[in-house]
């Protein structure tokens, strides 16, 4: 015991500032057992997606086959009962309101990373507790507000937005909002000061430095946070079905397979494949900066 | 809500000398940057949390608004002592949140420390164990809710049986509705725990890997003596992002059991949801949400208190 102990401290204090994966190559049976709980993990997804090209009496076959004679008759059917419609609607939900998070967020993170005002700090941690209030927490009066009633005791107006997409526009635009100012942030905190020196003593303006010089340095940071924006508002469901459950979004699209549609496995599975395609491309292709958004920055 | 404040307030005063050295703390620009983000933050998130505070303490449903008044606290007093649906859901809430995110922790170290070796594909195999997070949470009750544990053509049960002939499979959501649901969570969220884990484990030096393999160290005293504890700020920070993230999930609730069987698996904002949609009760659907937020902000401060810990350590 006394050796493991002191070889312990004596580990513990080489530990020194390199980063890295292990070098060395693990053992085949690591390789293996690493391989079996990738697939397992994967298995779900894998079977979804093999189950939207079965027909209907193949989909519940066991055991399951995983080679056989596709057919496309079940994507043709999902497109046959209106999918296109909320597909168009998630794709409009995404992207307009990232687009708006971007243009909110942008200066925000680089005042808060390289022009701090007062209490900087104070309002940097304001911005993610309203990410981690439970939205719970604000529903009620969301859906009141939103009614075309409202609240009789302010007025009796509401804003007619129960069931539309601006009105989850703005909501996605204030979900993502926090997550894309720190994740920016701690790109612009890594531009060189040099940089901006040089570019000050050029006597450019404010404008100029941020759009010429420092946003084409972060380009691959902004891309990150674009996707990590759209990917949160595409797969949002509680907002959603609170406040605009019938024709909106392709989460929406899924609730009638609960009930009426549940039946039909093979369609089920298309429509998911569907649903899940565009998002699981970007978050491949985001892999490395994803866990920086997820981590509020806070871990590279 | 201004929760953030305690926790940083202290230490803002005692940053402000180096920060001004630099330059950085006091920009009039920067003050006019940061408005829009602030202003629009505000208006949509705080000011329906205050509207839901103010809806809490009236008598309000909207099947019979002509009896609409001021209680005070009857909302949260008809909740904490008459209502079985609210207790169930406390427990409810807890049993969920603690166990998926244990869970989660645990699979999402397991998934780090395979990846975290050099083998042929290894990319591969870490992309296919991050893909679960990438799947549309509706879409993943889904498939799960009907081709993984269907009773009778699902493939886990129909595993069960090739192992264990004879032996049928439970009927997962009917006999064990909420452990069934944790999965389908684990499955989503073990895979996010696994990515900020293996940012730890990078950040440790591969020299003292080395220096241990050298010595003789086996995998296990590897990973127990060097890994783990150089893990744990990187754990406390998943566990606390994904007790945040956890508590609201209601996609695979609302999918898979409807919060049954009778109130087996309705968690608190589930139930905001029930009181508000379904009862139209305003007023107890409000408190609901309040009392969610109390509880929540247990969590939420420790998360900021971490995640300004980072922030300081990143700055020094």
């Amino acid at each position: 015991m006394a050796t493991l102990s002191t070889q312990r401290t004596r580990w513990l204090n080489r530990l020194g500032t390199g980063r890295g994966f292990s070098k060395e190559t693990a053992s085949p049976l690591w390789a293996i057992t690493a391989w079996i709980v990738g697939l397992i993990v994967f298995f779900p997804v894998l079977y979804m997606f093999l189950t939207g090209f079965k027909t209907e009496n193949a989909a519940v076959e066991l055991p399951p086959k995983l080679v056989f004679w596709p057919t496309f008759e079940n994507y043709e059917a999902v497109f046959g009962i209106n999918f296109l419609p909320f597909f168009r609607n998630s794709i409009m939900t995404s992207l307009i309101s990232t687009f708006f998070v971007m243009l909110l967020a942008i200066p925000c993170a680089y005042a808060l990373a390289l022009y701090r005002p007062k209490k900087w700090k104070d309002i940097l941690f304001f911005f993610i507790s309203t990410r981690f209030l439970p939205v719970a927490g604000v529903i009620v009066p969301l859906y009141v507000i939103f009614s075309p009633t409202g609240d009789p005791q302010l007025g009796g107006r509401g804003l007619n937005l129960l069931g539309t997409l601006p009105g989850l526009i703005l909501l996605y635009t204030a979900m993502n909002l926090p997550i894309a100012i720190w994740m920016l942030r701690s790109f612009f905190e890594e531009v060189p000061r040099d940089v901006l020196d040089a570019a000050r003593v050029d006597g450019a303006g404010l404008p100029r430095e941020m759009l010429q010089i420092v946003l084409p340095m972060v380009a691959p940071g902004l891309v990150a946070t674009i996707f990590i924006s759209i990917i949160f508002a595409w797969n949002e469901f509680f907002l959603a079905y609170n406040l605009a459950p019938k024709e909106s979004t392709v989460p929406m699209f899924m609730v009638r397979f609960v009930t009426s549609e549940g039946l039909f496995w093979a369609k089920l599975a298309a429509s998911c494949t569907m649903a899940v395609f565009p998002i699981v491309l970007l978050g491949w292709l985001a892999q490395r900066q994803l866990v920086r958004g997820l981590s509020m920055g806070a871990v590279k | 809500m201004a929760i953030a404040e305690t926790p940083t307030r202290r230490r803002t005063l005692l940053r402000a000398a180096p920060a001004a050295k630099r330059g950085l703390g006091d920009h009039e620009i920067g003050r006019l940057l940061v408005m829009p983000a602030l202003i629009f933050a505000i208006l949509v998130t705080q000011a329906p949390f205050l509207l839901t505070i103010w809806y809490s303490l009236q008598r309000w449903n909207l099947n019979r608004p002509e009896r609409r008044a001021f209680v005070g606290f009857d909302n949260y007093i008809f909740l904490v002592t008459r209502d079985p649906a609210f207790l169930e859901a406390i427990t409810n809430t807890v049993v969920f949140v603690v166990g998926s995110v244990l869970a989660s922790l645990a699979l999402g170290l397991l998934y780090a420390e395979l990846v975290n070796h050099r083998f042929p594909g290894r990319g591969i195999v870490r992309t296919m164990l991050i893909t679960p997070f990438l799947i549309m949470p509706a879409a993943a009750a889904l498939t799960w809710k009907n081709q993984l544990l269907n009773p009778n053509y699902g493939v886990v049960d129909w595993t069960v049986n090739t192992v264990l002939p004879g032996n049928p499979g439970p009927s997962w959501l009917d006999e064990f509705p909420m452990l069934s649901v944790i999965a389908v969570i684990v499955w989503r969220w073990a895979p996010f725990m696994m990515l900020i884990l293996l940012a730890g484990m990078q950040s440790i030096s591969e020299e003292v890997r080395e220096a241990a393999r050298v010595d003789g160290a086996t995998a296990k005293q590897e990973f127990l003596d060097i890994t783990l504890p150089q893990l744990w700020r990187f754990m406390q920070l998943g566990g606390l992002l994904g007790t945040v993230f956890i508590v609201q999930e209601i996609d695979p609730i609302f999918m898979m059991t409807g919060g049954g069987p009778g109130d087996a698996t309705t968690t608190l904002p589930y139930l905001v949801y029930e009181k508000a949609r379904e009862s139209f009760d305003i007023g107890r659907g409000a408190a609901l949400g309040v009392i969610v937020v109390l509880i929540s902000i247990v969590a939420i401060t420790f998360l900021v208190r971490l995640l300004d810990r980072m922030l300081e350590r990143r700055e020094a």
